[in-house]
């Protein structure tokens, strides 16, 4: 007996298995809710059907109906409606579900389709399996295992086409792997809108190229990489360097912008091989800008902190904490925090008891470039809502105008795509405090003063604690500066621009020398306020349930794998520098929106 | 039994001596004069005369002509677009070519009454690229057909403007099919699309309702609103009514295009009375009736069909009516009209490597069965040839055929594997007798050229 279905649900019979899917669902996706493998290479859930690999032919019936009553005919023996299976076989990615559609998956038939696909796919392909890249996660591989007939009938020659073709500055095709899927060609068309990939020749022969005098060096050029289900697309950057079977997978989050895309760190033995997306339908699908993957590559940086100096000899974490400890002391009352967008929400929560038990006012630094409308946002903060949510601000940093440009840092603009320069700024009123004489003493989380528009002047008048990842000028003058950890380093959650919580974690360990923020600004609370305070994500969060309302109900280990939405109406006046990226759209504020890029 | 007279329809002036592709000869011959006719009437009667004629489409599949203008989208809003399909690229038919070369004013008064039928305002020629001439000649009949209000904008003076326009191919078979053609129009590859959801009746060119007719197809409109509808329905056989273009080429005395009514010419008929018969000495042995890609016939075989009131009746090949449907009943197809003849002298491992090659060449390359298919048919049949031929090669050429009709994107999987599969199905002791008869073809010692 089937159950009536939902309005918004049809029911469908997939293999003898009834199901209710929602309506406009493909076969492919009504399939894989039943828990069935419809195999396919050009499919792709975020692209346009193409139809074009034939892998995922399926049987498809429709009941069949009396032409007068309209009315199914029942079968007379079981009762069941006799079904008018089609002659030939369909695709699954083309066809959408239909209310009382029959659906076969495993017939002789399609299991004879399947097997000629695979058997013709693999007859051009060169099978360099043992050099290729792809190996591991390929889908030929995979695909010709679970439904190849495992031996070749071919003793013509195969195709021979060029076998590294650079496509742009980060991507290399080999074309003798290439199956002709045309997901590259459609993520470039449908995603990036940057139409430079096309196929030539005709026939088996046809090769994938860019048009003449253009190259695929948008800033999303590797997410073609991704999607490549074999291993003609390669990156450049990862080619020939690892095995994937030996990387270690661990979730990240890119932490260029407020966007928080989610990804996979792949390591080995402590050190990052590459970052790929994780899919995530309400942040980034399953997109990743180029930028982002290239961020691990300052934790290998020679300006790379690893040793704590106080007045600039080396030294060690507890004389570190003595020396901020007798600062804060003699500085009372003079004393000022800037914190960071770039750091944890525990860290912010942190920053925040420290500021708290000093009395002393709090100070962002702001981070604004040119948003890219996909997976880069306005605000090159990742977490500047973390720090609204926790409290360690109230209000927006300012930002800078235009024009007072200074060279972006490495870890929000990495090398690569984002052409537009970041603007940092927002301390204008700490300077005016310094030059005024009423700031004596700065606690610097990570952010390099200079950059941020203090001058040489303001900062030879302050004594300057620093927590941080990479020499800068600030750190050059600090009075104590203590080496901490990258977002690769240490584990934590950011809140991105929709006020979703997103936890990243601990993929590679930090260098000899350096200290986990948590444990350094743990140190900083408890000598400042005389109790000692968690300085492990875990403990931290029974804190922080406690003390930030927006956060009461939130268990960080239980966060779901899209992360968690928050309540963010209490800041929802607040004029964000964020324009409309990929699943967002700002406030309708034209005025503050307006005001803000001028 | 003398062979039936040619009924010469659409062909009426070909090769007639003093006939000119020039309007004035056309007016001088009644031409325009059912354009005249055609925009005194309402548009839904010319559609209703046209479906009653039971006229199907002459460029390869058959379909009627009359239902693919009812399923035209005419709701949506978005202008309708009609595209000749002057592609005329399978192998063995020459016949569009002949109407666009001789009597292109045919074309365009007929162009201009579907137009007017199907509320038209851009209609579109395209020609395969290596048709120059012919797309040079359409071109100037159109200028003077639009210099006469022939079309153009106020055609006949009337509200009603329609604009013609030749689009030259680059060259390919694809481009004959008809989503393929509608592609290469918008100036991309001629990728045939999937279907559903992309049918040119309610999505086709620019995503806008489309009508896609081969030349000859739609030469007869002009003749069917001559004549009427149900007159035209009694030429010909039932459901096959008409005259259609039979284009005879290869080894018989006399090849060349004649006109017949549909089905009421024998291939037997046609080959040995119209077309003279064999070459001297020799015998038939082979005849592909339907362009290259219908399964071939094999001179000798019978076919067994059953007649309306159950009993059966048996056919040889001579025997075999040049219709739609008992084409179809015996194992191939009327296609695009091509009937392409071989007789003993012909080997048919070679025959068909000489096929496989087109098809290897001229797959586009979208699909994975039809690229990767048809390329290994060819690698097959060229080793045959040209190097170590097997006696198992002939399974393994059907194996692959079968691997590749019936699970492509559009009707090239059949175009490019029935071949294979007849040539092996009807002459598989050829095939597994190759490696002898190479042998025997090259005697021991022969000079090989190096």
């Amino acid at each position: 007996m089937i159950a009536p279905p939902k309005p918004d649900l049809i029911t469908v019979n997939v293999d003898g298995r009834e199901i209710a899917v929602p309506k406009g669902t493909n076969v492919i996706e009504a399939a894989r809710l039943v828990g069935v493998d419809v195999p396919h290479y050009c499919y792709h859930p975020k692209l346009s059907v193409s139809g074009n690999c034939r892998m995922c032919l399926i049987e498809i019936g429709m009941p069949a109906v009396d032409p007068v009553s309209r009315t199914p005919f029942p079968v007379a023996a079981s009762g069941m409606p006799r079904i008018n299976w089609m002659p030939r076989p369909q695709i699954g990615c083309a066809t959408n579900v239909a209310p009382g559609m029959h659906i076969r998956t495993n017939s002789p038939l399609i299991k004879d389709c399947r097997e000629g696909v695979m058997e013709f796919l693999l007859i051009n392909h060169p099978l360099d399996c043992p050099i290729c890249d792809q190996a591991g996660e390929c889908k030929l591989q995979e695909q010709s295992t679970g439904y190849g007939r495992g031996y070749s009938r071919f003793i013509e020659q195969k195709n021979v086409k060029p076998k590294r073709t650079p496509l742009g500055p980060r991507v290399t095709l080999d074309d003798e792997r290439c199956i002709l899927c045309s997901r590259c060609i459609r993520f470039c068309k449908e995603i990036v809108k940057d139409d430079v990939l096309g196929f030539t020749d005709r026939g088996s022969y046809s090769t994938l190229s860019c048009f003449p005098g253009r190259a695929l060096a948008n800033n999303y050029s590797l997410n073609t990489v991704d999607i490549c289900p074999v291993g003609a697309l390669t990156s450049t950057d990862f080619r020939f360097k690892m095995r994937v079977w030996f990387l270690k997978q661990t979730n990240s989050i890119d932490a260029e912008s407020s966007v928080g895309a989610n990804t996979v760190v792949w390591s080995r033995e402590g050190v990052i091989y590459r970052i790929t997306p994780r899919r995530n339908d309400e942040v980034n699908d399953t997109w990743l800008p180029d930028s982002a993957r290239e961020l691990y590559k300052a934790i290998h940086a020679s300006d790379r902190l690893v040793a704590v100096k106080v007045n600039g000899t080396d030294s060690a974490l507890e004389f570190a904490v003595g020396a901020a400890t007798g600062l804060f002391r003699s500085s009372a009352g003079a004393i000022a925090v800037v914190g960071s967008g770039r750091s944890s929400v525990e860290e912010q929560f942190l920053t925040r008891k420290l500021a708290d038990a000093l009395e002393a006012p709090t100070h962002l630094v702001s981070r604004v470039g040119q948003g890219d409308e996909i997976l880069i946002s306005a605000d090159r903060n990742p977490n500047v809502r973390g720090a609204l949510v926790v409290g360690l601000i109230q209000a927006l940093p300012k930002t800078r105008v235009a024009g007072d440009a200074t060279p972006s840092s490495r870890l929000t603009n990495g090398d690569v795509g984002v052409a537009a320069p970041v603007r940092t700024g927002g301390l204008t009123e700490l300077a005016a405090q310094i030059d005024a004489g009423r700031i004596k003493a700065v606690v610097s989380l990570g952010e390099d003063l200079a950059a941020a528009g203090l001058t040489a002047t303001q900062l030879a008048k302050i004594s300057i604690v620093y927590l941080g990842t990479h020499a800068n000028a600030t750190s050059a003058v600090a009075k104590v500066a203590v080496p901490t950890l990258t977002v690769f380093e240490k584990s934590g959650t950011f809140v991105n621009q929709q006020f979703r919580l997103q936890k990243f974690s601990r993929a590679v360990p930090g260098p000899v020398g350096a200290t986990d923020d948590l444990v350094v600004l743990a140190k900083l609370v408890a000598a400042a306020t005389g109790t000692k305070i968690a300085d492990e994500i875990g403990p931290l969060w029974s804190v922080l349930a406690t003390e930030v309302p927006a956060l009461r109900t939130v268990t960080v280990a239980n966060l779901p794998a899209t992360g968690l939405l928050l309540d963010g109406t209490p800041w929802a006046v607040l004029p964000f520098a964020e324009g409309a990226t990929l699943h967002y759209k700002p406030a309708a504020e034209p005025a503050a929106a307006g005001a803000l890029k001028s | 039994m003398p062979a039936p007279a040619q009924r010469r329809i659409v062909f009426r002036h070909i090769d007639e001596p003093g006939y000119t592709s020039d309007l004035a000869c056309y007016v001088r011959h009644g031409g325009y004069e059912m354009l005249k006719k055609a925009v005194g009437m309402p548009p839904p009667a010319i559609v209703d005369e046209v479906k009653r004629s039971g006229l199907r489409g002459r460029g390869g599949a058959g379909f009627p002509c009359g239902v693919k203008w009812t399923l035209l989208d005419r709701k949506s809003g978005k202008p309708i677009y009609l595209i000749v399909n002057a592609d005329e690229s399978e192998p063995g038919t020459f016949k569009d070519r002949s109407i666009i070369h001789q009597d292109p004013h045919q074309l365009i008064e007929a162009m201009m009454i579907s137009s007017w039928a199907n509320n038209v305002k851009q209609a579109y020629i395209y020609i395969r690229g290596e048709f120059p001439q012919g797309a040079r000649i359409l071109e100037r009949a159109i200028a003077e057909a639009r210099a006469a209000n022939f079309c153009g904008p106020n055609i006949l003076g009337t509200n009603y403007g329609c604009e013609v326009y030749v689009h030259r191919g680059a060259g390919a078979y694809i481009c004959g099919e008809e989503t393929g053609l509608i592609e290469s129009l918008e100036g991309k590859r001629p990728y045939p699309r999937i279907k559903p959801p992309y049918f040119p009746a309610v999505l086709g060119l620019y995503q806008c309702p489309t009508i896609v007719n081969n030349v000859e197809t739609l030469c007869h409109v002009k003749h069917i609103l001559e004549i009427g509808g149900d007159a035209f329905a009694l030429i010909g056989a039932p459901n096959n009514t008409g005259t259609r273009i039979l284009c005879v080429s290869g080894h018989v005395r006399k090849p060349g295009s004649y006109e017949f009514e549909v089905g009421k010419i024998t291939l037997g008929e046609l080959l040995n009375d119209v077309c003279g018969g064999p070459l001297p000495g020799r015998k038939f042995k082979a005849v592909i009736p339907g362009g290259s890609s219908a399964k071939v016939l094999k001179f000798g075989e019978t076919f067994t069909l059953k007649n309306k009131d159950g009993s059966t009746r048996t056919l040889t090949v001579e025997d075999i009516p040049m219709d739609f449907d008992t084409m179809a009943a015996c194992g191939t197809m009327g296609g695009s009209g091509g009937v392409i003849v071989m007789d003993d002298s012909v080997n048919m491992v070679e025959a068909l490597a000489n096929i496989n090659a087109f098809y290897a060449h001229e797959s586009c390359g979208q699909c994975t069965p039809c690229r990767e298919g048809s390329l290994w048919m060819k690698k097959i049949t060229a080793r045959m040839v040209h190097g170590t031929a097997r006696a198992g090669d002939g399974a393994l050429l059907k194996s692959v055929a079968d691997q590749i009709a019936g699970r492509t994107i559009c009707a090239f999987g059949e175009a490019c594997a029935w071949p294979a599969q007849s040539f092996v199905q009807k002459f598989g002791d050829e095939f597994k007798a190759y490696p002898e008869t190479k042998k025997a073809a090259k005697p021991a010692g022969a000079l090989e050229l190096v």
